[in-house]
């Protein structure tokens, strides 16, 4: 049990249907404006007809450990928050987006304010107690927010003994994103 | 009023920006719903609105978050049974409907000055009274069998005991045409009891889920979502039976790419497996059903090689998918689907897949079938006794239903009728009827243009509303009361409230007042509580609550029913024979096969490819298209053609590129639409998501963005035992842009 926190998430692959349910939740919840979004659906289909395989994946800021973001950030608005999860001081961003030339999962965009915004894992509803808008409206129960310094069991079942992985882990990032492989089948 | 000269012609009327909410400088007030960039996040001095959602018929538990008399955000009931907090895309996307700036703001009535026809704005007045009037004197005439409505959505309740109140009774829903009919009417059939919402499958608990075609996922029926993935985690395996390799097959342990059509065929093919590999429930099968003898004869000869050459799924496939769906049984179903009326032929279809269930004796066991309950409210008494004549059923059809008051004959039979001169009023409620797949668009057309008088009821200049002689705008499901909704069956039987999150917008009203108006306009009184708070209300006390104790968390829910049938106890089915009946004496007697059996359909022309179709998650065909929040993700847009790799290279089409389609009745596609060359579809089929292709220039969204769908449906199969009507034998080929 630690007293620092460090939130990330554990996203559930076999059970994603791509519907978009998390993406419209967060641009409700965090007033992202038209034609912008904070989270993204990926339908990924493999192998040779009828032979197909397929993974959809809500995707997002990983809120990494070592956040090229916020090595290049020139004025330290991308920084660490102590939640674990890395946030953006709008009031010291240029949105110069060397930020954006950094991060190797193209999760940041230039707000139409002139900033640059991005998932912020709703800090203000954790700050709360609450879900993620995400997590909370996910028909699938596909992403759990997770506190990777405090795991509690049910998270612990369910990464048990499944294929797990991160993105782009050749970067160095550390991301704070766990994917439950789509190729785990049944009950694996 | 005037129709000019030509009284049966009616011509579409492009509505004029002047009457819709747009030119009401609310646009900028839209825009601030969407992006919201002056508020703050968080929740701080608002409040949370429970109701019910109507962006599809799930009709799931919303919370409508309110501040400063605006609904910013729209999230899952956490006391709803079939949301349980969680909700799907269009469910959040409430918003985008109640703020579009399309929206209806005035009742509109048809003028003609010059030849020229037009809406001009109305008052509510004026309006209600020609409609009252229109529709009172048609019935003077020509007496009540001359009206008719055809509708969908929820508050439609009081349309109809609008129109009851002068004898009314030919009322149709599309979607039993289309969707929910022949899987209500094959259960009716061999169960004894009509299907349901959500459909009686035990998913959540069960190990093995076999699907024919039906969406899941694409289809966002929250409820079933929830379960499936439930199931999948709990360690299910899905089998998916379908020509294209759609979200659901992606998490199936087999996918099987059917031939189109031929359902029927791989299903006779199970049958003979788990028969003559004695691999069928043989104790229940003895107790609980009847007609055995005769389904084994009929499924004979249907053994997996000849089903393969029918199917083109392989023998050992077929052997395989049955062994371990009896190996899993009874935590094991085929499932019924939904929308999967194709070739007129869905009733034995669906029958087909409820003997496959019986069969293994799945049926109320834990992972199989289940029958959900009902919240039981107390019935009021009726404002109006119903003469022996209304009380006729008027479809033709043998196995219709005719225990649905609101759905008392086919909507093909309406729009027939129309075109014959026998209905001379319409009353459309909810349904964009050209762009609906009924009878396709064509004869849709025909029918509003032919019928004396047509009055519409809706809340988007949607292309129906071109056709009416009055339209009237209702406010949006966020902006009114409804009728209580108990008409949902559950594990937990609850009834829900949909109550108003915001007054109603602009000269908008709900429905119940305009019904109501009506009513005391022909002055019949009484036929309405004084209030439609009133009314709920005391439907409510009736059930020990109140409608205050019912607006806090918007629905009642009773405790879990018991799902699972006894070992010994006889089942007294509200069958003929009390049991489920595998071949069923009641089709015999009417002429048509006691078992299902396969017949072939139509294959496509040279060149041509069947057009299959379905949804995306974040839209429901009419009730979205306009929408401009759902619309703003790439993936939401337009809609896009599938084809197969090899028949993309066949055509030389490059992924991305746009192409009209044109079908085997040389019918072509009055917009561009875009070409996804995918592996995930068969050879032999193309597929385009239906509800896009607007032609209505007010829909400013949706007009022309891809391709409609129905525009393409020359041919249709009506179902010859339930009505219903299959719009899958029609093929399209590919016309190159120049």
């Amino acid at each position: 049990m630690s007293n620092k926190k460090n939130y990330g998430m554990v996203i559930d692959t076999r059970v994603c249907v791509g519907c978009s349910a998390c993406v419209y939740a967060c641009k409700q919840e965090n007033h992202v404006p038209e034609g912008y979004c904070r989270d993204w659906v990926v339908q990924e289909t493999g192998g040779e007809y009828p032979k197909l395989t397929m993974e959809n994946r809500s995707e997002r800021c990983q809120h990494c450990e070592n956040a090229p973001c916020v090595t290049y950030c020139p004025t330290r608005a991308s920084h660490y928050a102590e939640d674990g999860t890395v946030q953006i001081n709008r009031s010291l961003c240029t949105g110069c987006k060397a930020c954006m030339a950094a991060c190797p999962y193209d999760a940041r965009y230039v707000h139409p304010e002139g900033y640059v915004d991005k998932c912020s894992l709703c800090k203000h509803r954790i700050e709360q107690g609450l879900e993620t808008a995400c997590v909370s409206i996910c028909p699938t129960g596909s992403l759990h927010l997770v506190d990777f310094n405090n795991m509690d069991q049910k998270t612990k079942t369910l990464l048990s003994g499944k294929v797990v992985y991160r993105q782009k882990e050749h970067a160095g990032t550390e991301p704070g994103l766990q994917w439950i492989s789509a190729s785990n089948k049944h009950g694996a | 009023m005037s129709h000019g000269q030509n009284f049966s012609r009616r011509d579409f009327i492009k509505i004029s920006s002047i009457f819709l909410a747009g030119s009401a400088a609310i646009t900028t007030a839209t825009g601030h719903a969407f992006s919201g960039a002056d508020t703050p996040v968080g929740d701080e001095g608002s409040k949370v609105v429970h109701s019910f959602c109507e962006h599809c018929f799930w009709r799931c538990g919303i919370a409508a978050h309110v501040r400063d008399g605006k609904v910013y955000k729209i999230t899952g009931s956490d006391h709803h049974p079939l949301s349980q907090g969680k909700l799907c895309p269009r469910g959040t996307g409430g918003t985008g409907l109640l703020y579009d700036p399309d929206r209806l703001a005035h009742p509109l009535i048809r003028e003609t000055k010059g030849g020229r026809q037009f809406y001009r704005k109305a008052s509510w007045e004026e309006a209600i009274s020609l409609v009252a009037e229109k529709l009172w004197n048609i019935k003077e005439e020509h007496g009540p069998g001359a009206l008719a409505m055809l509708h969908h959505g929820y508050g439609v309740s009081f349309f109809k005991n609008m129109l009851s109140q002068i004898g009314v009774n030919k009322y149709a829903k599309p979607s039993y045409d289309l969707c929910c009919g022949p899987a209500r009417q094959a259960s009716v059939l061999t169960y004894g009891y009509p299907s349901d919402t959500p459909e009686g499958f035990d998913m959540k608990n069960s190990k093995y889920m076999v699907f024919f075609g039906t969406h899941f996922g694409e289809n966002m029926h929250n409820t079933a979502v929830q379960e499936i993935s439930d199931g999948i985690r709990n360690g299910a395996k899905i089998v998916v039976f379908d020509p294209r390799f759609s979200t659901l097959a992606g998490k199936a342990e087999h996918w099987l790419p059917i031939k189109p059509a031929t359902d029927i065929a791989m299903m006779q093919g199970l049958m003979h497996v788990l028969i003559s590999e004695n691999l069928y429930d043989k104790a229940f099968v003895e107790a609980h059903t009847v007609g055995f003898d005769e389904l084994r004869d009929s499924v004979k000869d249907m053994t997996p090689e000849k089903v393969t050459e029918i199917t083109d799924i392989p023998a050992d496939a077929i052997r395989t998918v049955a062994r371990e769906y009896a190996f899993h049984a009874p935590a094991a179903f085929v499932h019924s689907g939904r929308r999967t009326n194709w070739y007129g032929d869905a009733l034995q279809r669906i029958r087909a897949i409820h003997i496959l269930n019986a069969l293994v004796g799945n049926f109320w066991m834990r992972g199989g079938v289940v029958k959900f309950e009902k919240f039981p409210l107390v019935k009021p008494p009726a404002t109006h006794e119903h003469p022996a004549y209304e009380k006729e059923a008027y479809s033709k059809y043998p196995f219709f239903p005719q225990d649905e008051p609101s759905n008392t004959l086919a909507s093909h039979e309406i729009i027939q009728e129309t075109i014959a001169g026998n209905i001379k009023g319409l009353l459309i409620y909810g349904v964009n009827l050209p762009e609906t797949m009924t009878f396709g668009r064509e004869k849709a057309i025909e029918a509003m243009k032919k019928a004396e008088f047509v009055v519409a009821v809706d809340v988007l200049p949607a292309e129906v509303t071109g056709y009416a002689d009055v339209v009237l705008p209702e406010c949006t499901y966020l902006e009114r009361y409804d009728d209580l909704d108990n008409g949902r069956a559950f594990r937990t039987p609850f009834v829900a409230l949909r109550q108003p999150a915001v007054s109603p917008m602009y000269d908008s009203k709900p429905g119940n007042e305009i019904a109501k108006m009506i009513t005391d306009k022909w002055g019949i009184h009484g036929a309405f509580p004084p209030s439609v708070e009133k009314g709920l209300d005391k439907k409510l006390r009736l059930v020990g609550s109140s409608l205050e104790e019912m607006k806090k968390k918007g629905v009642l829910v009773m405790p879990e029913t018991d799902l699972y049938r006894k070992q010994g106890e006889p089942l007294n089915l509200n069958t003929p024979s009390g049991k489920v009946e595998l071949a069923s004496a009641q089709m015999k007697a009417a002429g048509f096969d006691a078992v299902p059996k396969y017949t072939p359909q139509p294959e496509a022309p040279a060149g041509f490819y069947r057009m299959l179709t379905g949804r995306k998650p974040m839209l429901t065909f009419g009730r979205t298209a306009n929408n401009r929040f759902l619309g703003d993700v790439a993936t939401a847009k337009e809609n896009e053609v599938w084809v197969n790799n090899r028949i993309a290279e066949k055509h030389s089409l490059q992924n991305g590129e746009y192409v009209h389609l044109k079908n085997q009745a040389g019918v072509v596609s009055e917009f561009p639409v875009k070409v996804k060359v995918t592996q995930r579809i068969r050879t032999d089929a193309v597929y385009m998501v239906h509800g896009f292709g607007h032609s209505a220039a007010k829909l400013t969204w949706a007009h022309k963005r891809g391709a409609s769908h129905n525009q393409l449906i020359s041919r249709t199969d009506i179902d010859p035992a339930m009505g219903g009507v299959g719009f899958q034998n029609n093929f399209v080929t590919f016309i190159k842009e120049a």
